[in-house]
Formats: C-alpha cells, sequence, structure tokens
C-alpha cells in the first residue's frame, strides 16, 4: 500500500471523527429529546444536574463552557449552544465546520464526490441552519444531520480507492463511534429516575426504549430478542454482539482489522491496545459487565479508546521523526 | 481611449464574424430561459465543487467565485498557430535569458540590455548564480498575459514565470461548458485543454535531478488559506501527486523527504507554488512559516529540482519586460513574433517627462506590483488620483512604467442587463522540460464592470471558456 502523508492521515482521521461525532452528537440530542417528553419530575431539590436536558453536556464535557454562556439549564438554550453555537466546538455546525476544513486541506486525497458532498453539508448549515431549524422543528432536523452523515459514508464507499487515505477515514470513524456509543449509553446512568420505586416501571422502560431508538438500536432489539426491552439486553446488544453496526465490539472489530492493514512491526504497543480491547468485548460476558456496573465498565472502555487514539497519533498522525 | 475597440464576436453591430457564427447560432437559438437556468446551475456547482478563491483584505478565509461567463472567447485556427509560435519564442528567449544572467551574462555584456537593470534588480537572485539547473529550464510553466486592441492584433501585457496561476479555471471552465451545453460540442470541432496536467507532469518529470528515472514529483502549496489553493490541490489531485505543505517536508544530508505514515518518502521535483522569499527560512526570510529549512542546500546540490526556479523573476519584471524583443533577437537571432507594449521605462528622463505630461492618457504600473494591484489607469482615473501618482513618480521613478492605454478587445458577456461587450484578455499556459508545449486555449478573463480594464479576479473580474478551433 502507497504511504500517506502523516498531515493527509491526520487530516482524513479528524475530518472522519467530526463527521461521526456530529452524527452522534445528533443521536445524544435525539434521545434527550424522547426523554424529556416522558412524564417526569425529579422531587428533590438541588438535583437539576440530573434533569435530562443536562445530560448532553455532561455526556460530552461541555457543562462548564454552558454555563459559561446560559444562566440556567434550558431544552432551548441546550439545544442551541450543542446545534448551531460557533463557539462550542462539540456542536454540530462546529463538527460539521472542522470536517469541512479538513477535507479541504486535503481534498486531493478524497474524491471529488465525497468533498462536494462534504461541502454542500457545510453550505447548508452555515446557510440555512437557523432556518431550517426554525421551521423543521429539532427532530427533522437531527434526522437530516443523520441522513447527510450516512450519506457521506456511502459516497466514500462508493467511491474511495481502498488506500491508506480510506482506512484512515475508516479507522476515525470507528474510534469516534466507538467513544459516542459508550458516552450516549453511560447517559441511562445520569438520568435519574424520580425514585428507586420507578426502577423497572413504565418511565425506565422508555428510557432504555429511547436510548436504543436513538442508536437505531430498537427494530434490532425487537429482531433479535422478541421480548420486552431489558437493561441487560440493552447491554448486550451495544457492547458485545458484533453484528450490530454501532455496538462497540463491531466498532473494534473495525478499528482492529484496519490496524491489521496498516500496522508494520513498529507499531507492537499500538496493535497489543486495540488487539486487547478487542479481545475484552469479543470474549466479554454481559454477567460480569453487569456485576462490574455499566457505568463503571463504559468509563475503564472510555479510558482506554482515548489511549487507543493517542497511540494511533503518535505511530501515524504526528510522529517525531 | 477609443470608444469602438476590437470586438471578438462582431465587425460592426448584427455582422457576425465568421468563426462565431454557429455559436451566435445557436445563441439566437437557444430559449433565454434555458440559458438563465443554466448560468444558475453553473454557479452552484462552482459553489459545491469549492472552486473559490480567497481575497486578501477581506476576513480571513473568505471565499469567494470567480464569475463565469458563458459566452466563450473563440480563436480561430490561423491565429492560433501565430499565437502559439510567438509564446513558444517568447518563453525560449526567456528561459535562454534567466540562464545567462546566472551564468556569463553575455546578454549584459553584449550590451543588449543595461546590466544594472538587471544585475541592480531586486529580483535577481545572486544566490542562483553559476547554478546549474535541470536542461537550463528556470521557467517551467508561464503564464503570457496577452490582450488585443487596435485592430485586433495581439499584445504581449505580461510574462508570469513565477508562480502563475488559472490554469485550474481554465479546464474547470470547460468541465463547465461541456456539461451545461454539451450540444455545442457535439458539432463544434473545438480543440481539447483537458490533458494539460498530464502534460504538466510529463513536464516535470523531465526536469528531475540528474540520474533520477522516475522522479517523484510533489505539489508545495502554503496551505488551505492560500487564495490559489485550490489550484494547487486541483493540479496535484489531477497529477496523481502529493499535495505537500512546508510541514510535510524535511531535508536530511542535502535530499528533501516527505514525512509519511511509513517513514520519510523521497521526492526530486517540487512544483512550488510558494514564492521565493518563503521557500526556505535558512536562505531567504527568516520568519517564513511555509518554507523548508535546507530546501535551497539540497536544490544547490542538485539532489531537488524546484519549478519554477528560483529567481525568474528577473525575467518578468515590469523593467525588464521592454527587452524581451531584444533577447529573441539576440538568442535566437530570430524577429520577435508577438509584440510588446511600448513601454516607457520612468527612470528615463525622457520618458518621465512625456509620462507625465500624459498621465490622463497613460496606464502606469509599479514595476514590481502584480494582481492588478498598484496601478493607475489613466483614462478612468480622477484628477486627485493622478495628482498622487505623478508624487510617487516623482519621488521614486524607478519604481514605474508607464504604457499606452490600449483599447482591450471586448466580447459579449452576460451582464445584469443581458448581453453586452466587455473587455477581455488571456492567459495561455506554456510548459518548458525536455521541449516547450503549450495546449490550445488558456485563461480568458473578462472585466465586468462596463468600461473597466482591469481583469484581475481579486478586482471583481469573471472568466470565460476559451475555444481554440480545429483547422
Amino acid at each position: 500500500m502507497a504511504a500517506l502523508l502523516c498531515r493527509t492521515a491526520n487530516e482524513l482521521f479528524w475530518m472522519a471523527r467530526h463527521i461521526e461525532r456530529a452524527e452522534n452528537t445528533a443521536r445524544l440530542l435525539d434521545v434527550t429529546y424522547r426523554t424529556s417528553l416522558l412524564p417526569y419530575h425529579i422531587q428533590e431539590p438541588g438535583l437539576a444536574w440530573a434533569e435530562p436536558w443536562s445530560v448532553p453536556l455532561i455526556s460530552t464535557g461541555v457543562a462548564t463552557p454552558y454555563y459559561k454562556h446560559y444562566p440556567e439549564l434550558a431544552a432551548e438554550s441546550v439545544l442551541k449552544f450543542m446545534i448551531m453555537d460557533e463557539e462550542n466546538p462539540s456542536s454540530i455546525y462546529c463538527c460539521l465546520r472542522a470536517a469541512r476544513e479538513s477535507a479541504r486541506s486535503v481534498r486531493g486525497a478524497i474524491t471529488s464526490e465525497m468533498y462536494e458532498d462534504l461541502n454542500s453539508a457545510w453550505i447548508a448549515i452555515r446557510e440555512n441552519g437557523h432556518e431550517r431549524l426554525r421551521s423543521q422543528g429539532v427532530s427533522e432536523f437531527l434526522d437530516w444531520v443523520k441522513m447527510r452523515s450516512h450519506l457521506f459514508r456511502g459516497v466514500t464507499f462508493g467511491t474511495m480507492l481502498r488506500d491508506e487515505a480510506y482506512h484512515f477515514i475508516r479507522l476515525g470513524t470507528h474510534i469516534e463511534r466507538a467513544d459516542n456509543t459508550a458516552r450516549i449509553l453511560d447517559t441511562k446512568y445520569h438520568i435519574l429516575l424520580p425514585s428507586a420505586a420507578d426502577i423497572g416501571g413504565a418511565v425506565d422502560y422508555y428510557q432504555w426504549a429511547s436510548l436504543l431508538q436513538s442508536l437505531s438500536g430498537f427494530e434490532s432489539y425487537r429482531k433479535i430478542y422478541s421480548d420486552l426491552i431489558s437493561p441487560r439486553r440493552v447491554a448486550e446488544l451495544l457492547v458485545l454482539r458484533d453484528d450490530m453496526p454501532r455496538s462497540l465490539h463491531s466498532c473494534l472489530n473495525f478499528i482492529d482489522d484496519t490496524l491489521e492493514l496498516l500496522c508494520d512491526d513498529n507499531s507492537r504497543e499500538l496493535r497489543r491496545q486495540a488487539g486487547e480491547l478487542h479481545a475484552r468485548l469479543h470474549y466479554g460476558k454481559t454477567e460480569e459487565i453487569i456485576r462490574f456496573g455499566l457505568h463503571e465498565y463504559l468509563m475503564d472502555f472510555l479510558a482506554r479508546v482515548s489511549s487507543l487514539g493517542g497511540e494511533i497519533s503518535r505511530r501515524f498522525l504526528v510522529p517525531a521523526y | 481611449m477609443s470608444s469602438h475597440p476590437f470586438d471578438e464576436m462582431s465587425v460592426a453591430a448584427g455582422v457576425i464574424r465568421p468563426h462565431y457564427r454557429a455559436f451566435a447560432d445557436w445563441l439566437e437559438r437557444t430559449d433565454g430561459a434555458r440559458i438563465a437556468q443554466k448560468r444558475d446551475e453553473a454557479e452552484r456547482a462552482f459553489h459545491r465543487v469549492g472552486i473559490t478563491f480567497a481575497v486578501y483584505g477581506e476576513d480571513a478565509g473568505t471565499e469567494r467565485l470567480i464569475p463565469f461567463d458563458i459566452v466563450p472567447r473563440i480563436i480561430p485556427a490561423d491565429e492560433w498557430r501565430i499565437l502559439e509560435a510567438g509564446l513558444k519564442q517568447r518563453v525560449r528567449a526567456l528561459n535562454l535569458f534567466l540562464a545567462d544572467v546566472y551564468h556569463d551574462q553575455k546578454i549584459l555584456k553584449a550590451g543588449a540590455i543595461p546590466a544594472e537593470r538587471v544585475l541592480g534588480n531586486t529580483q535577481y537572485r545572486r544566490e542562483m548564480s553559476g547554478m546549474d539547473v535541470p536542461g537550463g529550464i528556470y521557467a517551467h510553466i508561464a503564464g503570457v498575459d496577452l490582450v488585443r486592441a487596435g485592430a485586433g492584433e495581439y499584445y504581449v501585457l505580461e510574462d508570469n514565470l513565477r508562480v502563475p496561476s488559472g490554469v485550474s479555471y481554465m479546464l474547470e471552465n470547460r468541465r463547465m461548458m461541456m456539461r451545461l451545453f454539451p450540444e455545442l460540442f457535439a458539432t463544434r470541432s473545438i480543440r481539447p485543454v483537458q490533458h494539460y496536467p498530464d502534460m504538466l507532469l510529463e513536464n516535470l518529470r523531465g526536469v528531475g535531478p540528474k540520474g533520477e528515472e522516475a522522479p517523484t514529483v510533489a505539489v508545495l502549496t502554503p496551505g488551505a488559506y492560500n487564495s490559489a489553493y485550490y489550484e494547487h490541490a486541483f493540479l496535484a489531485q489531477q497529477m496523481g501527486v502529493e499535495l505537500v505543505e512546508g510541514q510535510d517536508l524535511m531535508v536530511q544530508n542535502d535530499t528533501v523527504y516527505m514525512r509519511t505514515t511509513r517513514g520519510p518518502r523521497r521526492v526530486h521535483v517540487i512544483y512550488r507554488r510558494v514564492d521565493d522569499d518563503f521557500l526556505d527560512p535558512l536562505a531567504f526570510r527568516p520568519d517564513s512559516m511555509l518554507g523548508v529549512p535546507g530546501l535551497f542546500a539540497a536544490y544547490r546540490a542538485g539532489r531537488v529540482t524546484l519549478a519554477n526556479a528560483i529567481g525568474t523573476g528577473v525575467a518578468d519584471d515590469k523593467s525588464i519586460y521592454p527587452f524581451v524583443p531584444d533577447m529573441i533577437k539576440y538568442y535566437l537571432a530570430e524577429d520577435p513574433i508577438l509584440n510588446n507594449v511600448p513601454t516607457f521605462m520612468l527612470y528615463k528622463p525622457k520618458d518621465r517627462e512625456y509620462a507625465l505630461a500624459n498621465l490622463d492618457k497613460l496606464v502606469v504600473k509599479e514595476v514590481h506590483g502584480s494582481g492588478g494591484y498598484g496601478m493607475l489607469v489613466g483614462p478612468a482615473c480622477t484628477a486627485a488620483e493622478r495628482e498622487e501618482f505623478r508624487r510617487r513618480i516623482v519621488a521614486e521613478p524607478d519604481k514605474y512604467i508607464a504604457q499606452p492605454t490600449l483599447a482591450l478587445s471586448t466580447c459579449p458577456t452576460f451582464v445584469e442587463s443581458g448581453l453586452a461587450p466587455r473587455h477581455i484578455d488571456l492567459r495561455p499556459y506554456v510548459l518548458s522540460g525536455t521541449d516547450v508545449d503549450l495546449v490550445p486555449g488558456g485563461l480568458t478573463r473578462v472585466a465586468l464592470r462596463a468600461g473597466s480594464l482591469v481583469v484581475n479576479s481579486s478586482q471583481g473580474g469573471g472568466t470565460k471558456d476559451t475555444w481554440v478551433l480545429a483547422e
């Protein structure tokens, strides 16, 4: 396989991550939106952080900058901050801008169809984002973001040579997806139920259902289990099943396979980390995850994915030679 | 200024020139609404493809489209034959001149060009003297600006030998025309230009360092915020070579490498779109963040070829321009095929005296200016602007030249009120390597403001497709 400029690999990796992040931010807001529509009242004072609308902020680590701009937690403000805010680097707007900037700076490394697709998505949000959000409403807008991401992935899949550039895009997509899926799964931990008595009750059920829907897992769940939604099975589906394209296991399959194509003898530590993380999912058992605690398990996973991303960066993207 | 400039399409109202007849018929036949719809389509497509340029002085990162006009500039075969021969002749002489002034300086010794004009020129790079470059070629890519004036004769306005840009517009304009109006190409014998990137790659491969059978070529760009970035990326992609920034390259033992995911990879030929001053902070401007430390040493050692060479500015400088016909006679012993515009050199007392007395009729240009910046178009200027230039000329006469205001030819162009004549120029791209060659065509720029003679994109100019007809 032909070598790729490190800078090009870096830009492509981050282009893919930003597009995936825009999509998953849309998913995260979608699950929050659905959850917020459920009848829901936190009785105890001082627990505002446990309101559904605080979840996207906590989950993406932008609660502090949010409160710098907005005095209090409100659905409209969170949506504004997470969708169109030019100052919030995690907003969908900023993710698309960053992805497009990356693509522009290495546009020779991707196909012109890919660039044109991404550029038109960027032009659409830059010029009509506010208008579209106002006239179509939140759900439509979030669907549009997801569709643009699907479209770009399709154009990439359908037009690009399977060269190193392609593999770095895939790598970026799946590192980001692994991270984001874990974060979205973990949102359930942050949304407190009104009281302990509600565990396993109707609200609990609908929260898990919304989460499944936001990760495109609802229909698959029905197909596989043909049964009521249980937290244990949701965890199994989105963590351990490798036939579920957004599951952690599935992401690690992609990452491990791609690294096998890219790595040579100088990449032992990188291969080891990816292999270890992959093995934990490949041989993992749902019971153990539940015993360990899903939240704790996901936190540990996020730390490992972050470390893997750092290792990829050191080895390929910004090497010190 | 003449009130009836030469029009490319019509001899007089309603009298179409033969080579425009088929197009004029088509225009006549075609529904106005369809054309309007196609023009919209073109604009959207250019936006989506991202064929934009940045304008200096506006907000950083501002990207604008260069307006594209769908009425082509058409050049008949017999005219092109002469242009082609004239351009090749001119670029050959310019390369010989560059090789000479950086080696034996025979032309200066012969007195054909005053030595101080060359050696005292800020564009003369002493670092290049005595250094051999592959094939003796300095200006591998030349963008020669031509205009038509008077009764239709062509003049060379400028020889751009540093980092001439615009060729991507030539290619994209053609692609767009073929997409919008395929029927025009099915019936007309329009010579293709789309093989330019192949020719360019071939040309660059032919000038690699000695002994390199299969040299690796790369395009060096200042980066995504440069005004011509689209073109850099486009050409690299079309040639299938890497587009690199300074930070992607490193020099070890006078050898240039790209930093890749598989370790360092050698580069032999760099088509650089970075100005001389910024190429190497060790050799030129130390504050340059765009360059590659050690690049010049590698170049001097003959381990890498730069295209264009360093120091070509001394041949396309406006103070050297008046001598190009002398170069052609001196080096090739031929008569120049293309006209030069008569030029007043304002450091000469007589020329200056004449120019100052006739500022309202002349175009005054800064010797080192480009892009239509720092220019006075006498007939179109206010008295105050002329006064300002008078002061500047008297203070630094060396910095200016003056030329008669040419009545540039016009070509019908779509403007808000419909089809109207607008002034145009032409920039063909001449490639020099093992041979001198060019594709039949070039970039036609059009001044969109009525009466304006400034076609530069930075000054609101647009572009047109350029058709050279087959014999």
